[in-house]
């Protein structure tokens, strides 16, 4: 579902391949409803050794992330701090992660490559960065942890899912027709550096 | 007070300033981004400024560390031959991180190399890593304090160029590794530069020059002269915060050089991120403390 409100624009899940036809690369978005953090060993997992994941996330988001969790009582847990990590190290498996458990919006820090891209364009799904080093105002949009599955994995790697409200502000960097943000963008940065580069040698020949 | 008292105090203290500086940034990293971001006028860019004004404002309020990542521990010294606990003080900044993990809390980043694993209190073999420089004929002590985040620390490079690549060759290495690593450190950063002649020493002192203050520059003509062309350039290149586009990428490039053999080069850069977690503080001989990176810090 796709809801508006304050003028922020709410993903709410289960989240459809329509609600992202008009999600563009550089947009700005929130998120409702359920988050799983999901990271390495847990694609890997799902990938390598083809286990089925324990926590549903098709229609729904995950979250590139290790959070700090605080256990509570009656097994319970408070989020305390969560931020994204490099989404790159997810980008070998995103492609089959993807097809096989129909997540539609990943979360994490940094562009992706053609995997995810791919991934996006085939099974309607979309990449977004939430602005790292925010640890807090992650954590304050989460309501509640339901779940903690694969605990065997250790704090950082346990799949967490959480129900959040208004997550973000998340920036699609991958849409649904595969475009990419950050590969767009670097071409420009590049463009500009080998112009800057030469502009400034010219003015730094110390060694006479 | 005796010794063991003494060291009880200085390591408490030290342990409680570290645990500050993960909640709240010093006092110009928060005015240089105040300054950018009332420069930005894109969204984007807005939006996330936004974002990082009310999560310190956050991290405060709930008193929990503003960034996940609390990275490794550095200390730089300044340390007088006449300072009393200066054959305590490698040994009482350890026990002081230890403190401040479990009480801030840090997250644990500090994992033996070789045997791989982690050791849960964010000290191990050389960390927290500890530089020291000796003041003569001085009983005080002066420390810079350093959150190195893992997402900052992967741009830093160090290589030795040859003389007739020049300082042009300089500027390249600085300028490629902020469109291929830089973009993903969680600008905009302080980008710090070491010219002298290997890479350790080119190294060292890139890491220093992120501990000078933003808006410090070079005593040198033409190294403050460089200082301002790389960062207007990197400014150019249109990075902005985050690596999504905008108007400014650095807080600052600070460089830092010496004497270097004539048929070298060495050149290193480091970077820190936003969330610039340095502090800096000096003691007295009798463990009186002044702060001057985070105004109104009491220990
Ligand atoms: S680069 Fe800095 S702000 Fe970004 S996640 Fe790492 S420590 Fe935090």
């Amino acid at each position: 579902m796709v809801e508006y409100r304050d003028g922020k624009k709410i993903l709410v899940t289960p989240i459809s391949a329509e609600d992202l036809k008009d999600v563009h690369i550089g947009d700005i978005l929130y998120l409702s409803g359920s988050l799983t953090t999901c990271r390495d060993v847990a694609h890997r997992r799902v990938v390598e050794e083809g286990r089925e994941i324990p926590v549903d996330v098709r229609n729904n988001a995950i979250l590139h992330a290790g959070p700090i969790i605080r256990p509570l009582e009656n097994d319970k847990f408070e989020m305390v701090s969560v931020g994204p990590t490099t989404s790159m190290r997810m980008e070998k498996f995103e492609y089959e992660f993807v097809k096989t458990t129909g997540v539609r919006v990943i979360v994490g820090k940094g562009g992706m490559k053609e995997n995810t891209a791919n991934a996006c364009k085939d099974f309607g799904c979309i990449h977004c960065v939430i602005p790292a080093g925010n640890a807090v105002v992650a954590a304050v949009c989460v309501e509640e942890i339901e779940r903690a599955e694969w605990r065997d994995l250790g704090m950082p790697e346990t799949l967490w899912n959480c129900r959040v409200k208004e997550f973000g502000p998340l920036i699609v960097s991958i849409d649904a027709e595969g475009r990419n943000y950050f590969e767009e963008k670097k071409i420009e940065y590049n463009k500009r550096k080998d112009e800057q580069v030469e502009l400034i040698s010219k003015q730094v020949g110390f060694i006479k | 007070m005796n010794k063991e008292a003494q060291v009880q105090k200085m390591t408490d203290m030290m342990a409680k300033f570290v645990g500050y500086t993960g909640k709240k940034l010093p006092d110009d990293v928060i005015a240089k981004l105040e300054e950018l971001r009332a420069k930005e006028t894109d969204a984007l860019p807005k939006v996330i400024y936004d974002t990082m004004f009310r999560n310190q404002e956050l991290a405060v309020k709930l008193d929990r560390p503003s960034c996940q990542d609390t990275g490794v521990l550095q200390f730089w010294l300044k340390c007088g031959t006449g300072f009393p606990l200066i054959n305590e003080l490698e040994g009482l900044l350890k026990e002081a991180v230890i403190k401040a993990t479990k009480e801030t809390p840090l997250r644990h980043n500090s994992v033996e190399t070789f045997d791989e694993y982690n050791t849960g209190k964010n000290v191990g073999k050389g960390t927290p890593t500890v530089w020291w420089d000796i003041v003569p004929n001085w009983d005080g002590c002066e420390i810079y304090t350093y959150m190195a985040g893992g997402g900052c620390t992967l741009p830093g490079n160090a290589t030795v160029l040859m003389p007739g690549e020049g300082y042009e060759g300089v500027t390249k290495f600085v300028l490629d590794r902020m469109t291929s690593y830089g973009l993903n450190a969680c600008p905009p950063l302080l980008v710090g530069v070491g010219v002298a002649t290997s890479v350790e020493t080119a190294a060292l002192l890139s890491k220093k020059a992120l501990m000078r203050p933003i808006g410090s520059h070079s005593e040198n003509e033409r190294a403050a002269k460089m200082e301002k062309l790389l960062e207007d350039g990197i400014n150019a290149i249109g990075i902005g915060p985050q690596g999504m586009g905008g108007k400014y990428t650095v807080m600052g490039v600070n460089i830092e050089n010496t004497a270097r053999h004539p048929s070298a080069i060495g050149v290193a850069v480091n970077v820190g991120c936003w969330s610039h977690r340095r502090g800096h503080i000096v003691f007295d001989k009798d463990l009186n403390y002044t702060i001057t990176s985070h105004s109104g810090c009491v220990l």
